[in-house]
């Protein structure tokens, strides 16, 4: 009997004793229980809505107006005389919309070929972390191209739908990390119209885009293209390497690259230069976003 | 008288047990808000969050807040990106956290209604740096309930959040904070 009220007696204490240590110094926040690890989207896997010349896998967000100034100059090795390409400017105009967090739409003009072209953009599978998060994100975009310069050749019959041209792309890609993004897009352009008449209608390429960050606010980014069928001939792959630079709203991507073409039907199936052989263009966006609309 | 004894142990014991449970001393909320304002030249940086975790013991006085940052919610998506990941780094710092103390905890009844001024001293932890901070605010009793609201600013720059030489002149180092919490009791 007596082991038992000893027991019951340093039980009281040991309470006791406790509950008075508790209140010293305690970690208050550990009482209430944290919630589980919510669903969390990754985002900026690339700083922009393009890697350079192609589409990313990133969207401008619900309610974004991006306007984009695009330029493409001549070759450097022109050199001096033409101010290593910059004399010679070919640029795209663009406005970029986000109906949605996964819905964007786009107009741009070209002053190559004057060049209408529009576009959507959807991602029906967003990376995420978390509960339920997908490894991946998946983009799919679709758009048309309109060449409006006059005809060369008056005294056949021309059809307007020989203007036309489509192009659509998936894009799966990943943020791997803070820094490093990659992501491959298989793209088909579709041309009503050919140069020849034993060129292919359809061109297939295979994106391939990367981002490595360098500091918070800039980026090294790699943007090739390389042609897997229908090449147009005498055209090259595409291939541009640059940096992104951002500031606030701005988003500043500056390269050399092959290319001149602003959409994708004219960087695949245009692109005439020779990346390797040095025949180099220098050439930016510049990427302005705008809330507009709401976010909710 | 043995039995006596015992019983009259038991009996200690279950007081002693019971009241350490029942004791409403702690209140709590998991969906406290924060807003935050940073008037610049140019630009305006305001941010809400609802769902921060706050604990107080009425007791000691002690108090603890913990926000996530990702949780901050801001008009510009792009603002909002940048915040996570350019200047809090989100990734790297997910959680600020304060834990303080009711200076003049002596002063509030917590068990009579009204409007009590509470002078709050502690340490907040944001971006991996800790530093002092001083606040005053009120704290409103109701039916057993608490209404904890307090105003204070912090300096970017203590934190180590650095604003790249270019918008510098465009944003301002100092950010004005609200926090507003319902706290009901705790029970363990």
């Amino acid at each position: 009997m007596k082991r038992i009220t000893c027991t019951l007696l340093a039980t009281c204490f040991v309470l006791l004793a406790g509950n008075k240590l508790k209140a010293q110094n305690e970690d208050l926040l550990k009482l209430v229980k944290e919630d589980t690890v919510k669903k969390e989207w990754a985002s900026g896997a690339f700083k922009s809505s393009r890697v350079i010349n192609g589409q990313s896998m990133e969207l401008i967000g619900k309610g974004v107006l991006d306007v984009r100034i695009l330029h493409r100059f001549g070759l450097v090795s022109n050199g001096a005389k033409e101010f290593f390409g910059l004399d010679q400017a070919s640029m795209r105009m663009g406005f970029d919309y986000g109906l949605g967090t996964n819905l964007t739409i786009g107009v741009g003009r070209s002053t190559l070929n004057k060049e209408l072209d529009a576009f959507f953009k959807y991602r029906p599978v967003r990376q995420g972390s978390g509960d339920g998060g997908f490894p991946f994100s998946i983009v799919w975009v679709s758009g048309v191209t309109v060449f409006t310069i006059p005809w060369v050749d008056t005294t056949r019959k021309n059809y307007f739908s020989s203007r036309i041209a489509y192009y659509n792309e998936i894009i799966i890609g990943r943020k791997f990390s803070n820094a490093f993004s990659l992501q491959v897009s298989p793209v088909m352009v579709h041309r009503n119209m050919v140069t020849n008449g034993d060129d292919k209608n359809n061109t297939w390429a295979l994106g391939i885009g990367a981002r490595l960050k360098l500091t918070k606010r800039t980026a090294f980014v790699v943007d090739y293209h390389p042609i897997l069928s229908g090449r147009e001939p005498g055209t090259k792959d595409p291939l541009s390497v640059g940096f992104d630079i951002e500031t606030g709203g701005h988003v500043f991507q500056l390269h050399f690259s092959n290319s001149t073409g602003m959409n994708e039907k004219a960087f695949l199936t245009g692109t005439t230069s020779d990346f390797w052989k040095g025949d180099i263009r220098f050439g930016f966006n510049l990427s302005r976003v705008f809330q507009v609309g709401k976010k909710h | 008288m043995n039995f006596g004894i015992k019983k009259l142990l038991a009996g200690l014991c279950f007081i002693v047990t019971t009241t350490s449970l029942t004791a409403q001393d702690k209140y709590f909320t998991k969906s406290g808000s924060i807003h935050f304002t940073s008037k610049g030249a140019i630009e305006t940086i305001q941010a809400g969050h609802r769902s921060i975790t706050c604990v107080l013991d009425s007791k000691t006085g002690a108090l603890q807040f913990a926000v996530l940052m990702k949780g901050f919610e801001f008009k510009k998506a792009l603002m909002q990106e940048h915040f996570n990941e350019n200047y809090v780094e989100s990734d790297k710092y997910p959680k600020a956290e304060f834990r303080g103390q009711i200076v003049n905890n002596s002063e509030i009844n917590y068990t009579t209604d009204g409007t009590y001024n509470a002078h709050v001293k502690g340490k907040l932890t944001l971006h991996g740096q800790t530093k002092e901070v001083e606040a005053d605010g009120k704290i409103t009793v109701k039916n057993g309930k608490l209404l904890a609201n307090a105003d204070f600013t912090i300096q970017m720059s203590d934190y180590n959040i650095s604003i790249p030489k270019l918008v510098k002149e465009n944003m301002s180092n100092t950010v004005s904070i609200n926090v507003n919490c319902a706290l009901e009791p705790l029970k363990s």
